[in-house]
């Protein structure tokens, strides 16, 4: 079989090769655990790695290194930052802004706030995926507590203005958290300039191992601990650090931040070439959210009309080419997108959605392949659906 | 590569049989809306002496165990009765396809739902129902809970668009809690129709639209 073009990056990209090389050691060798550095010299080492790590981390987001706090991913740190911040700051108040697009890493955590008294106002969303700042502002009160507002979305791309989300936050005394999972090591990301209080990231989102990840927590924020125990990561996340997952962390972030800007120019090239040779082949096809900068340079989403993305994925998977679909819909759901209803995606279209994410893998030369064997499906599909009899 | 099919599933879904219209079908019936993420329509030509399926076609929107199920359900049902039809099930089309993932027995039990309500509308047209009760209520809920609002892909009854029913002297008049000038009326009244008029007491349907 052919070597398969895989298009999910955004669910989750393979390993940067540096970055597998960087951990071997720790698997084996450097296996000591780096809570006892004062009295073993195997200890100090690993811990002088996480370190170095973590101060890749911090160079990434332009934050301390005494604000980078490991953890097992992007979803335990969007549970930290909400739950940690609503639990330590209830006796301020109780109301939280967010948004209907958000990660259900960060939706779920918000209805367990709202079952436990909590008041969550989202503010709206135009058609193409964008938070006006404004429309923030008008939420507050002065029972607010935390906004939480991600900074791009993981299935449309569209990337918020959280620097005056932020500033919004700063100027009215309330906690800003983001979810930066997709966006941290492929677009600048600067936590001062930004005015982020809390930020979410996710080493496999950008050619790192998967399970480990790290929230950023402005200094001195009132947040509750999210991992009670041996008081590991000075006492808010117990637990012997994952110090293979964190050396690889560290090395994804530092060749995010020498490599990226070429990288993203790169796959924006791709991605556009891709979508316009996929709208000269094939009719009915329509982009859902923004077109220009505050895209995700990897990201296309878009509706094929009159054929359900499910069976196309399968029929591009047979053919050794990977789509990632609107989002759990694929893990068995049968709910349509969160993101596809909220911009408001007309409803004979929302089983229709295909989102195919490029990386730094990707290359010119798959873009024939992809869309030879997207148009073949699609006219296959097309000639199956019972409202779509016109044959092409 | 792996994939969460039986190589069966994987040879019906790429190349379903039994795909297309039949022009003079006796029955059509479809199931289900884009909306709600599935729909398939299905055609049936039955011998008028023997009452045997002698075609049957399908069209899918849908996910690739419910295409494979319309095309192994559509072989299974050629050269059978209407009576032998109506015992098919959906598990007689999974187990025939080597089984099928738990997460998509909601996408694929449409294709039996929609053989079965072609069945049961051809016999009604046909008097071939064996005990004729007379029509009641629950049996017009019954059969238009198949009829689903294009707006929101939910059925006319689970959404609560059912104000009214009565059934008299053979008339069934439904009152519908919809705009009159919804875009989407003429097509629910349609559907509502397909679905009734062959009951074998019934001469007349009325929808009646307000809000
Ligand atoms: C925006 C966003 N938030 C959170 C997550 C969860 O991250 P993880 O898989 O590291 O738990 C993801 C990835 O699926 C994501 O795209």
């Amino acid at each position: 079989m052919n070597k398969v073009i895989y298009l999910d990056n955004a669910a989750t990209t393979p390993v940067d090769r540096r970055v597998l090389e960087k951990m071997l050691p720790f698997f084996s060798e450097k296996f000591a655990n780096p809570a006892t550095k004062w009295t073993s010299s195997l200890s100090k080492e690993v811990d002088d790695y996480i370190e170095e790590a973590r101060e890749n981390i911090a160079n990434l987001l332009n934050a301390d290194v005494e604000e980078i706090y490991f953890t097992s991913g992007g979803t335990e740190s969007d549970n930290a930052a909400i739950k940690g911040i609503a639990w330590a700051n209830r006796d301020k108040g109780s109301e939280i802004i967010s948004t209907h697009i958000e990660h259900e890493a960060v939706l779920r955590p918000l209805e367990t706030l709202a079952r436990q008294g909590f008041t969550i106002k989202f503010v709206p969303v135009d058609s193409k995926g964008f938070v006006y700042p404004d429309e923030v502002k008008k939420l507050i009160t002065k029972h607010t507590i935390l906004i939480s507002i991600m900074h791009a979305n993981n299935e449309i791309g569209s990337i918020e203005a959280i620097e005056e989300i932020g500033k919004i936050a700063r100027e009215n005394g309330i906690y800003f958290h983001t979810d930066a999972v997709q966006t941290v090591g492929h677009v600048p990301v600067d936590v001062k300039a930004m005015n982020i209080d809390l930020l979410s990231l996710s080493a496999h989102k950008f050619y790192g191992p998967k399970g480990v990840g790290a929230l950023f927590v402005r200094r001195d924020t009132n947040i509750a601990p999210f991992m009670e125990g041996g008081g590991q990561e000075r006492g808010l996340r117990s637990g012997t650090l994952n110090s293979t997952g964190i050396v690889g962390l560290g090395e994804a972030a530092k060749i995010a931040k020498a490599e990226m800007a070429f990288n993203e120019e790169r796959i924006r090239k791709i991605r556009d070439t891709l979508f316009e040779s996929i709208q000269r082949e094939i009719p009915e096809v329509y982009l859902n959210g923004a077109e220009g900068e505050k895209r995700l340079s990897g990201n296309l989403n878009f509706v094929i009309k009159g054929i359900r993305s499910e069976p196309l994925l399968t029929t591009m998977n047979e053919r050794g080419i990977v789509i990632g679909g609107g989002s759990a819909c694929s893990a068995g759901s049968k709910e349509p997108s969160h993101v596809l209803r909220a911009i408001a995606v007309p409803d004979d279209d929302l089983f229709s959605g295909i989102r195919m994410t490029i990386g730094k893998f990707n290359s010119e030369d798959e873009v024939m392949p992809i869309v030879i064997n997207l148009k073949d499906a699609v006219k296959k599909l097309r000639d199956l659906s019972p409202f779509w009899m016109k044959g092409d | 590569m792996p994939v969460p099919y039986t190589k069966l599933v994987i040879e019906h879904f790429k190349n379903p049989h039994n795909v297309g219209e039949i022009e003079d079908a006796d029955v059509k019936v479809t199931e289900g809306s884009p909306a709600c993420g599935d729909m398939l329509t299905l055609y049936l030509k039955v011998d008028p002496e023997t009452h045997v399926i002698t075609d049957v076609k399908f069209r899918s929107y849908g996910c690739a165990s419910n295409i494979a199920t319309g095309s192994i359900i559509t072989d299974m049902v050629k050269g059978k009765t209407v009576d032998e039809a109506m015992k098919i099930t959906w598990k007689d089309a999974a187990e025939a396809l080597g089984g099928l993932p738990p997460v998509k027995v909601h996408c694929s039990v449409l294709a039996a739902d929609a053989l079965h309500s072609a069945v049961e509308i051809y016999m009604e047209k046909t008097g071939l129902v064996k005990e004729k009760q007379p029509t009641t209520i629950e049996k017009v809920f019954q059969k238009l809970s198949h009829v689903i609002n294009p707006e929101t892909g939910i059925d006319i009854v689970k959404s609560n668009l059912i104000k009214n029913i009565s059934i008299k002297d053979g008339i069934i008049k439904i009152d519908l809690n919809i705009e009159p000038d919804s875009q989407f009326a003429e097509n629910i009244k349609e559907e509502i129709i397909e679905r009734l008029e062959f009951l074998w007491d019934v001469k007349e349907i009325q929808v009646n639209f307000m809000k």
